[in-house]
C-alpha cells in the first residue's frame, strides 16, 4: 500500500500541491487525474522522490520515504517500476538491454535467467522477438509497452504511469491501459497512472484522485465518476457536449 | 555570482560521481565501452590532425632556418620537442574537447531532457556516477595512448615533409629526433593528457547533466562545454608547464 499524508509543495511562492491525502491500494489501477497544471505530474515526482514535499509524508507500506537517505531510500526504489510520458527508454541501447537493465543493477541472476525474464517481460507486452530493435526503431506504441516491460522486469511492488497514453491512437490507448491493468491484476501491483485521458479513467479507473487547483477536490471510482455531483469534476470529465451526450446515456443504463 | 554557483555545483556534481559504484561490474563494462567510444573512435581524427600538424611544424621550421651555423638536425629535434611538449598533448587535447565534449554533453543532455537520467534515478542508480564516472576513467586511461600515437605520427609527418621536400635529409631528420632526448617531456606530457582528460570529460558532463528545456538547450550546452573546456584546458596548460618544466 501506497500512502501520501498531508503532501505540500511549493515552488518558490507558488503552490502546487496543497495538503493533499489519499491511499493507493495494492492490485488496482489507482488513477490520478486533472487538468493541465494541477499537479499531478508534481504529485507523482514527490512519490518516486524526484522532488522534496515542502511538508507531508510518502509511505510505502508504511515506511516513510520522505525521511529516508541513502540505502534506505535505494531499497525502497528497487520496489518501483515507472513507466515515463515518453518511455525513457536509454537509446543507445536494444529492447533486450533496456529490460535487462534493472536485472544486471540488482540482481545475481545468471545470464540465461536474465534473458528468460527479458523474454517474458517482452512478450508479457506483446513485443517477442523484438530483442534485438532499437528504440528509434520503434512506434510510439511500441516505446510504451517496452517501457512498461523494463518496468516490470524487476517484479516491482510499486508501478508508476505518467500519462500512459498521451500521443497514441484510441485504439492504442485500449491496450496500453488493458496492459496496465492486467499486469498490475496479475501480480498484485500498487499502480499509480497519471493521466487526463477520460477513456483510461472509465475504462480502469478503480480508485480515482481529482486534483483541482492541487487539491484533492474528489475521489472514488468510474462509477462514481458518472454520479457524482461536483461541479469541478464534471466540468473535467465531461468537458464537451458530446462528452456529456455520453455521460447521460451511461448515466442513464446504470 | 554566478561563477561561484557553478563551481560549487560542479564540485557537488563531482562528489557524486566518487560515490560508491552500486555494481562494479557494471561500470567496469562501461568504462571498456567508453574507451571504445571515446578513444579508438578518435584515433582517425587525431591521426590525420598529427600528421599534418608534423608537417607544417616541420616545413615552418624549416624556413625559418636560414642561418648556416645552425645544425642540420635542428629540423628534427625542433618538431620532436614541439610535438612532444606542446602540439601533441595540448592541440589535440582541444581537438578532442570539440569533439568528445561536445558528444559527452549532448549525449547527457538528450538524456536529462528526454527523462532517461530521471529512469535512472528511480531504478535507485545514482545517475551521476553511472554516466560520468565511467567517461572520466576511460578518458584518463584511454587518452595518453591517443597522444602517444599522436607524437609518434606527427613526428612521421615531419619526417616524409621534411625529406620529400629537400628540406633536410632522411639521415639528419632522424639524428635530430634523437639528439638531446629528455624522457621527462613525454611524462610531463602524458601528465597534462591525463589531466586535460580530467577537464574535458567532466566539464562537458556537468555541462548536459544539468541541462533543462528542449534541443536548443542541448546545443548551448554543449557549445558552452567547448568554451569552458577550452579555456580551462589552457589555464591549466599554463600552470602545469610553470610547476613542471620552469
Amino acid at each position: 500500500m501506497l500512502e501520501i499524508k498531508n503532501i505540500v509543495k511549493t515552488f518558490g511562492d507558488r503552490p502546487v500541491v496543497q495538503d493533499v491525502s489519499f491511499v493507493f491500494h495494492p492490485g488496482k489501477t489507482n488513477l490520478v487525474i486533472g487538468e493541465s497544471g494541477s499537479g499531478k505530474t508534481t504529485i507523482l515526482k514527490l512519490m518516486v522522490g524526484l522532488h522534496l514535499p515542502t511538508s507531508g509524508s510518502v509511505l510505502f507500506d508504511g515506511r516513510d520515504f520522505t525521511a529516508m537517505k541513502g540505502k534506505d531510500q535505494q531499497t525502497v526504489r528497487k520496489e518501483i517500476g515507472m513507466l515515463f510520458q515518453a518511455g525513457a527508454l536509454f537509446d543507445s541501447m536494444t529492447l533486450e538491454q533496456n529490460v535487462k537493465f534493472p536485472l544486471d543493477m540488482y540482481t545475481n541472476l545468471s545470464e540465461k535467467e536474465k534473458i528468460e525474464r527479458v523474454n517474458f517481460c517482452l512478450s508479457r507486452v506483446k513485443l517477442e522477438g523484438s530483442n534485438k530493435l532499437y528504440p528509434a526503431e520503434l512506434s510510439g506504441g511500441m516505446k510504451k509497452r517496452a517501457a512498461l516491460a523494463r518496468a516490470i522486469s524487476n517484479n516491482p511492488k510499486y508501478l508508476f504511469c505518467d500519462e500512459p497514453n498521451s500521443g497514441l491512437d484510441p485504439k492504442t490507448s485500449i491496450i496500453i491501459d488493458t496492459l496496465i491493468h492486467s499486469i498490475t491484476q496479475e501480480f498484485n501491483i500498487t499502480t499509480i497512472i497519471i493521466t487526463h485521458d477520460m477513456n483510461s479513467v472509465l475504462e480502469i479507473g478503480e480508485n480515482i484522485m481529482y486534483l483541482y487547483k492541487g487539491k484533492n477536490w474528489w475521489a472514488g471510482n468510474k462509477k462514481d465518476i458518472l454520479h457524482s455531483n461536483n461541479e469541478e469534476l464534471n466540468n473535467f470529465v465531461f468537458a464537451s457536449d458530446f462528452m456529456k451526450q455520453v455521460f447521460k446515456g451511461a448515466q442513464s443504463k446504470t | 555570482m554566478n561563477l561561484f554557483f557553478h563551481i560549487g555545483r560542479y564540485f557537488i556534481l563531482l562528489r557524486r560521481v566518487f560515490a560508491k559504484p552500486e555494481k562494479f561490474s557494471m561500470y567496469f563494462r562501461q568504462i571498456l565501452f567508453e574507451m571504445n567510444s571515446l578513444g579508438i573512435g578518435s584515433l582517425g581524427l587525431i591521426a590525420i590532425i598529427s600528421v599534418f600538424m608534423g608537417a607544417v611544424i616541420t616545413i615552418q621550421t624549416a624556413y625559418n632556418i636560414t642561418n648556416p651555423l645552425i645544425p642540420a638536425y635542428t629540423l628534427g629535434f625542433t618538431t620532436r620537442e614541439s610535438i612532444i611538449l606542446e602540439f601533441s598533448p595540448t592541440i589535440v587535447s582541444l581537438i578532442l574537447a570539440g569533439k568528445v565534449g561536445s558528444n559527452i554533453s549532448s549525449e547527457i543532455g538528450t538524456m536529462r531532457i528526454s527523462e532517461q537520467i530521471d529512469a535512472l534515478e528511480i531504478m535507485g542508480i545514482n545517475s551521476a556516477s553511472f554516466l560520468i564516472l565511467p567517461k572520466i576513467l576511460a578518458a584518463i586511461i584511454i587518452n595518453p595512448f591517443l597522444i602517444v600515437i599522436s607524437m609518434f605520427v606527427g613526428i612521421a609527418g615531419g619526417y616524409v615533409i621534411g625529406v620529400y621536400t629537400g628540406a633536410c635529409t632522411s639521415y639528419n631528420y632522424i639524428l635530430g629526433i634523437q639528439s638531446f632526448f629528455i624522457p621527462f617531456n613525454v611524462f610531463y606530457s602524458l601528465f597534462k593528457t591525463a589531466i586535460f582528460a580530467f577537464i574535458i570529460t567532466s566539464v562537458a558532463a556537468y555541462h548536459g547533466y544539468y541541462t533543462s528545456g528542449g534541443a536548443l538547450e542541448v546545443g548551448r550546452a554543449s557549445t558552452k562545454a567547448i568554451v569552458y573546456t577550452s579555456i580551462l584546458i589552457l589555464i591549466t596548460n599554463l600552470i602545469i608547464t610553470k610547476l613542471m618544466l620552469y
